[in-house]
């Protein structure tokens, strides 16, 4: 059975459609990202989920119960879930073990047993040596270990992440995305984690929850989004592509300075234009002819960055009227004005929209 | 990590169809019934006493032909106005020169400056037009025996009990409310504003003519306007000096409504002007400072480099301490002299020198000590309920916990446009009379108080609530507390400071409260202030300056404290008025 369902959520203000038709369903243990720009709807399908907005229409339920429709809601307290907030909410006026220790003080435990889950927790995130310490005294890095550990010492039925990591440098925010899936890897909590970062969303989650505009795009583990995606918002939220328009002419399809075989492109059918997704680094380049079974065809290079990691060329199909953006490894040196040769597997061409 | 979760899972699960409605609701109805109780009614009363016929509660315009139906009545009406705007324009003269002085400049003894407006500020006005009487009355007064003595003159020029006496009394006691808007507009003003007009090719006057002046403004008239309601709704000084110089304003003829018979109905129609005027002006007030001053000064950043005076450093500390000799050393030099005296008029001779008034106000006066305790007691209660209230109304606000919670928030701020003298004539006429019978009991003081006090401790509750993200108690929320939890957990103790400083922004005014005061005080209910006023209707200036020399100094360790816990400069903030 699902852990976590949602059918057909919807939030409307007034004529506003903040969430249309959301609907997913979470196996246990399973971690998955709500992903999206922002205003996408994606934070208040998240404070559904967590009891502290009712829905418009549809409904939430938890192990086969229900606990949110638009006649009702089971108050966040309730809920047996806990919450990481893009501020941390970390309480000012109490020590690092005192806001651990909340929870379960709530729950009733006994000072023993809590004192004893606390730094059992504060192990886990390397904190115990701070136990004492007020908020105030801790760097950010640290802060959200603290709402880490706050949330998870709970065993939460659901864990609900809000864009935990938007608040920290760009080193740390790489960290600490190890660091929760390392925690989700060790305590198999079922994970909602809503952020607009999509390296955060790859790194972490199972299954990621593309939305825009209130609607959900698609949904598929982060290698299938990246290498299959199914709309051009996809394509272009996840990663860098090109976006090429072709027409089908007999058995070929025609693309800005090169062509296709119908036969070995994706949903090469019908009338109109048709548009494929290509991946700068789907795309070969060298100056010899390839012998390969790809598409091939010369080109010109028209502009190139250097990143370190990788060369960044615009190179422009002869014939062409617009360039391809083409990611190579640091040591492929191609002078601008050159010639040269660009290979393209044609499965590497994504019918999207 | 194998926890045993058997607590959790011994959590119910709630019926699905848990409704939205809460026992907290239950509370939220309780605050709107308070509201009413202490805001609406005395307003609807007064407004529906002012058409009654006296006893048989008929339907009249009489009242009206009555309030009206003087000359020296509608003389009283433009006198207040006059006074209102002499008062304001003066303390602007008193206000901005020091506002920009101890703002912008490298002014020496700037933090003296703002401690001697502090001391300005908790002077009530009824004890510095006390010490300008014992300054400047006619013959006795010191500055005309001074100015006799130097001269040889007949007759000193200065007479306390003018027109422009009053005015001059009244402005110095309310200059701090400008001086207040004003530093605050120019702590905004960054120096980098100042220097963008500078390399634009603007010298320094030209700049401040252009740019700082111009951005202040809004502040400055904001508080003048602040300053013209505080001289029109003021009581205790125009009772003590426009009634010897023979003339009225609205405030001392309302209390001649009030005197025997009691002719509240009288009273309440002619009060309507006043509270025209108020709700009027504190409409435009908003708008000016709303509009043009803090969103163009909402520019932070960027540091404020002091103005250098170069020469002029010594003639500017000149002028401040010349505000404040006639603000707080020359009243407060008389003041002590006259309390430790046998006869004031006699002068700082040894043998002149008595505890005599000390221990008569504290030991054998029938009422005078009780009525330091009165003030203190319904002070601190007012205090208390208004502080409580006004949280738990911000909060319901801030977190939209019920529709239209807006209206509970207008409610609070609404005593504001509301002057201390027609809310006493509101609540005289909703609770005087039977069934509830509170005239002259302490519960009508202490709820009078609250009221008045009502907006000071909502503006500082509100921002408080602003000020925290409500992330924190949702983060209680889901790990399982209830809103009270959170409430009690972590919203109380982190607001546990600004409840302090809130706590004292109105107990400290509260034990000096005299405008309603005056009109609901009983024979046991007697305030200090109003004990202080009797005095000077007695003409027993001696006993009446130990007595405000004693509330001044029980004043001073609760200033203290606030300055201890909240910074030195508490009761000088924007949110203070």
């Amino acid at each position: 059975m699902s852990k976590l369902v949602l059918k057909n959520v919807a939030k409307r203000y007034g004529a506003f459609e903040a969430v249309a038709d959301f609907s997913l369903e979470l196996a246990k243990g399973e971690f998955v990202s709500l992903l999206g720009p922002s205003g996408c709807g994606k934070t208040t399908t998240l404070r559904m989920i967590a009891g502290f907005m009712p829905p418009s229409g549809g409904s939430i339920e938890m192990d086969g119960k229900q606990i949110s429709s638009a006649s009702g809601v089971v108050p966040p307290e309730h809920r047996r879930m806990s919450m990481i907030f893009q501020s941390y909410a970390i309480w000012p006026n109490m020590t690092v073990g005192e806001n651990v220790g909340f929870g379960l003080q709530i729950r009733k435990l006994s000072r023993a047993e809590i004192d004893r889950r606390v730094d059992k927790i504060l192990d886990v995130v390397q904190m115990r040596n701070l136990k004492g310490r007020y908020p105030a005294e801790l760097s950010g890095g640290q802060q959200q270990r603290v709402a880490l550990a706050r949330a998870i010492v709970v065993e939460p039925e659901v864990l609900l992440l809000d864009e935990p990591l938007s608040n920290l440098d760009a080193n740390l925010r790489e960290e600490m995305r190890f660091e929760i899936r390392r925690l989700h890897d060790e305590f198999k909590i079922t994970t909602v984690y809503v952020t607009h970062d999509q390296s955060e969303a790859m790194v972490t989650s199972d299954r990621i929850v593309v939305m825009n505009k209130g609607k959900i795009e698609q949904i598929d583990a982060p290698h299938v989004l990246y290498g299959r995606p199914k709309s051009r918002f996809v394509a272009g939220f996840i990663g860098r592509t090109n976006f090429v328009e072709g027409t089908l002419q007999g058995s070929d399809v025609r693309f800005d300075g090169f062509g296709a075989p119908a036969s070995a492109l994706e949903g090469a059918s019908g009338g109109g234009k048709l548009l494929y997704s290509l991946r700068p680094q789907a795309i070969g380049l060298s100056t010899q002819k390839p012998g390969g079974s790809g598409l091939a065809f010369e080109a010109e290079i028209v502009d190139r960055s250097y990143l370190g990691e990788y060369w960044d060329y615009q190179v422009r199909p002869l014939g062409g009227s617009k360039p391809l953006r083409v990611s190579t490894a640091p040591t492929a040196v191609f002078e601008v004005g050159s010639r040269v040769w660009l290979e393209i597997a044609p499965s590497a061409m994504v019918r999207v929209e | 990590m194998a926890m045993a979760s058997s607590a959790i899972d011994a959590m119910p699960v709630r019926p699905v169809r848990a409704s939205r409605f809460d026992s907290t609701w239950l509370l939220w109805i309780a605050i709107i019934a308070v509201l009413l109780f202490l805001v609406v009614s005395p307003f609807v009363y007064l407004v529906i006493t002012s058409f009654q016929t006296e006893r048989t509660g008929e339907f009249t315009f009489s009242n009206y032909a009555t309030a009206y139906g003087r000359a020296r009545y509608i003389d009283a009406l433009f006198n207040s106005l006059k006074l209102g705007a002499a008062s304001a324009a003066l303390a602007s003269i008193f206000a901005v020169p020091l506002a920009w002085a101890v703002a912008r400049t490298n002014m020496p003894g700037r933090g003296l400056t703002r401690m001697l407006v502090l001391a300005t500020f908790i002077t009530p006005p009824y004890t510095g037009a006390v010490a300008w009487i014992l300054l400047a009355g006619p013959n006795a007064g010191w500055l005309n025996r001074f100015y006799m003595m130097a001269t040889g003159a007949e007759a000193g020029p200065f007479n306390i009990y003018s027109f422009t006496g009053l005015a001059v009394v009244i402005a110095l006691y309310s200059f701090p409310y400008i001086f207040i808007f004003t530093t605050a507009a120019l702590e905004l003003v960054s120096s980098e504003m100042e220097d963008a007009a500078n390399i634009l090719g603007a010298g320094p006057w030209r700049t401040m003519r252009k740019v700082t002046l111009p951005l202040a403004l809004p502040a400055i008239l904001g508080g003048m306007i602040i300053c013209f309601l505080e001289a029109i709704a003021l009581f205790g000084s125009p009772a003590m000096i426009a009634i010897p110089a023979r003339f009225n304003v609205v405030t001392t003829q309302l209390f001649q409504f009030f005197g025997n018979p009691v002719r509240v109905e009288v009273a309440a129609a002619y009060a309507m002007p006043l509270l025209g005027v108020t709700i009027l002006l504190v409409l435009v007030q908003r708008l000016i400072v709303r509009r043009k001053g803090f969103v163009a000064l909402t520019g932070k950043g960027g540091e404020r480099r002091p103005i250098q005076l170069g020469r002029w450093r010594w003639p500017v500390f000149g002028y401040a301490m010349f505000v404040a000799a006639l603000a707080v050393f020359l009243p407060y030099i008389f003041l002590i002299q006259s309390a430790f005296a046998k006869a004031w008029g006699r002068g700082f001779l040894l043998d002149n020198i008595t505890f005599a008034n000390f221990r008569f106000i504290l030991f054998e006066h029938a009422t005078a000590a009780q009525s330091v305790i009165n003030s203190f007691v319904y002070g601190a209660i007012s205090a208390t309920v208004a502080v409580f209230l006004t949280l738990g109304v911000a909060y319901i606000v801030a977190r939209r916990l019920i529709p239209f919670g807006g209206v509970l928030g207008f409610l609070c701020v609404a005593p504001f446009v509301i002057p201390g003298v027609v809310l006493a004539i509101g609540f005289y006429a909703a609770y005087a009379p039977p069934p509830l019978a509170l005239y002259g009991t302490a519960l009508i003081m202490i709820l009078a108080f609250t009221t008045r006090f009502l907006p000071v401790g909502y503006v500082n509750a509100s921002a408080a609530i602003n000020s925290l993200n409500p992330e924190m108690e949702e983060a209680v929320r889901v790990l399982g507390g209830s809103r009270l939890t959170a409430l009690r957990r972590v919203v109380a103790p982190l607001l546990k400071r600004n409840m302090m400083g809130a706590w004292l922004l109105i107990f400290i005014p509260a034990t000096r409260e005299l405008s309603a005061a005056i009109f609901l005080y009983g024979p046991n209910t007697k305030v200090a202030s109003v004990m202080i006023f009797d005095m000077s209707e007695e003409g027993n200036f001696e006993r009446l300056a130990a007595l405000a020399l004693v509330l001044q100094v029980l004043t001073l360790p609760l200033l203290w404290i606030g300055q201890k816990a909240l910074g030195r400069d508490f009761m000088l903030r924007r949110n203070a008025t």
